[in-house]
């Protein structure tokens, strides 16, 4: 699937709940899902400290596509993680550097990437840019 | 004391957030104003906006005498002996920076004209407490760094309680300067100041008292404390943001060098020399934010308007009540557990985020704080990334407290 693709199967996914707290029940279960960073990269190397809640973030290169994995020890940002993997994961380089971001605003997720919350969201995203940016080269 | 017709006076209190009624519990973090506050800093800019010490104009004297009043009324509220002790700062971050600057300027000009470390003795030290906020222990760090000193701390216990006996042992090895917080903003303890500065003046040291989280819910009395220096915010106490103040005895701020230069603190100046103002104002640069000052002036007799001892037993009732239901709740475990214990509750829940809890608890429309509440050395004594803070002020109601327990259960079923 492409980036629009699976931004547009998340939208519908989240469209579901009216309540925002089913679908931050949803973003808790999603949490769980998130591809978990190897143990080997879970060090200060690999750290992307937000003020109040820390963030873990590693990218490999295969077949020409990039591979996150990542943890936190919030659930809520391991949530969003897991979203902003599920739409990177898997994809080229140049499509990550290209991609419209917009689908977090339509699931009213946005403040969570404010750069006000310092909860590491928004250095971890810049962060997922830069993995493709290095490896676009 | 109703409290009903009080929160009339706080019309922010009076609104939704996510469809739900605010409960607002971050007071430690600012407190919101009352409308004569609000009033009488609006008044300023209508009708006596103007700068002093300055004009021999109408106007001029006129904001100058309603600045120079204020100067008077914080002066009574916390019983300095001499108006000219207060020093008007924009809070307690700057009045603690202006002390760390000041006594270490002085001891870095002793430090070059006579080849040695101290202005008091060496070796150079500063004792602070485990506890401290960021703003009561940067300072002093960088102070200490920056002419080869040290920093001591006396430790804590599990309940968040000081170690006195090891804060003496730590008197015995002779820092220059005792910085403490008089209540704890993260873990509400309120710590034996008086007795801490008795025993520091045994040792010879300079006492400073952090009073930020103090001010709103204590009666403070700097000559019965009878400590060197005791600083606060304004905007802790119902006043405006933007303006605190700095109390210290007369004979320590005539030694003291001025912090910062320019107009209003000069008496002469030539191109070879400049002479500097008498007190207060050689600590008070630049035009001053005269209406906060007079913002503050107005909290002060809003708060000697109510029976204070009423406010603090309703607010200790609001802690007590809170800590009661939330210890209801499975895992529940308080960061700070002091018997003496003033104006907030410091938890987190086994296995949930700190931050987690505090975003779901937000969407109740319940204002809490989550983290390290800039006393990142405190999480760090208990092995946690931080705590959910609620902190009361006096228009808090037991209905709030009952919303928030309710949030807090609701959130955490949710997260576990």
């Amino acid at each position: 699937m492409t980036i629009k693709e699976i931004q547009d199967q998340i939208i519908e996914d989240f469209s579901m709940f009216d309540d925002w707290m089913d679908r931050y029940a949803m973003l808790i279960e999603m949490g769980k899902e998130c591809p978990i960073i190897d143990e080997q990269y879970r060090n200060d190397q690999y750290l992307i400290n937000g003020c109040q809640s820390r963030v873990w973030l590693h990218a490999e290169l295969k077949d020409g596509k990039v591979y996150y994995t990542a943890d936190s020890d919030a659930v809520i940002t391991k949530g969003i993680i897991y979203l902003l993997i599920k739409v990177f994961s898997g994809q080229t380089p140049q499509d990550i550097l290209s991609a419209d971001l917009s689908f977090l605003d339509e699931i009213g997720l946005k403040e969570h990437l404010s750069p006000t919350r310092s909860n590491g969201l928004l250095s971890m995203l810049k962060q997922m840019l830069l993995y493709a940016e290095a490896f676009s080269i | 004391m109703d409290i009903n017709t009080l929160r009339q006076q706080f019309p922010v209190l009076d609104q939704q957030v996510y469809g739900k009624p605010l409960v607002y519990l971050d007071n430690a973090a600012t407190t919101q104003k009352p409308l004569c506050v609000i009033e009488r800093e609006r008044d300023y800019y209508l009708h006596e906006n103007c700068n002093i010490h300055r004009g021999v104009h109408y106007l001029s004297q006129m904001a100058t005498e309603a600045y120079e009043h204020a100067r008077r009324t914080v002066a009574r509220f916390i019983n300095a002996k001499e108006t000219h002790e207060i020093v008007f700062t924009r809070g307690t971050t700057e009045s603690l920076n202006l002390l760390a600057t000041s006594l270490g300027t002085e001891n870095g000009k002793r430090k070059t004209e006579n080849g040695k470390l101290s202005v008091f003795r060496s070796p150079f030290s500063v004792l602070i407490t485990a506890m401290e906020h960021h703003s009561n222990l940067v300072p002093w760090q960088q102070m200490v760094q920056l002419y080869g000193g040290k920093l001591l701390v006396a430790p804590m216990d599990d309940n968040g309680v000081l170690d006195l006996q090891a804060y003496e042992d730590l008197l015995k090895q002779g820092p220059q300067i005792v910085a403490m917080a008089h209540v704890s903003n993260t873990l509400g303890t309120v710590n034996p100041v008086k007795e801490m500065i008795r025993l520091a003046h045994q040792y010879g040291a300079i006492t400073v008292v952090d009073g930020a989280q103090s001010i709103a819910h204590l009666p403070i009395d700097v000559q019965d404390l009878d400590c060197d220096f005791f600083v606060f915010s304004g905007h802790k106490m119902y006043a405006p943001m933007g303006i605190g103040g700095l109390y210290g005895k007369t004979e320590l701020l005539e030694q003291m060098p001025p912090y910062q230069f320019g107009g209003e603190m000069v008496d002469t100046v030539s191109f070879e020399k400049t002479t500097f103002n008498k007190l207060p104002f050689k600590f008070e640069a630049g035009t001053p934010n005269v209406g906060a000052a007079l913002g503050l002036e107005t909290a002060i007799q809003f708060l000697e308007h109510l029976d204070r001892k009423a406010v603090e037993e309703h607010e200790n009732q609001l802690v007590k009540t809170t800590m009661e239901k939330l210890s209801a709740i499975e895992g529940m475990r308080f960061i700070g557990k002091a018997p003496e214990h003033s104006g907030l509750v410091s938890f987190i829940i086994d296995g949930i985020h700190p931050y987690d809890l505090g975003t779901i608890i937000d969407k109740m429309g319940v204002a809490v704080r989550t983290g390290h509440h800039c006393a990142e050395p405190v999480m760090t004594r208990f092995g946690i990334p931080g705590t959910v803070r609620a902190s009361f002020a006096l228009y808090n109601t037991l209905e709030e407290v009952e919303v928030l327990v309710k949030a807090v259960e609701r959130a955490a079923n949710m997260l576990r």
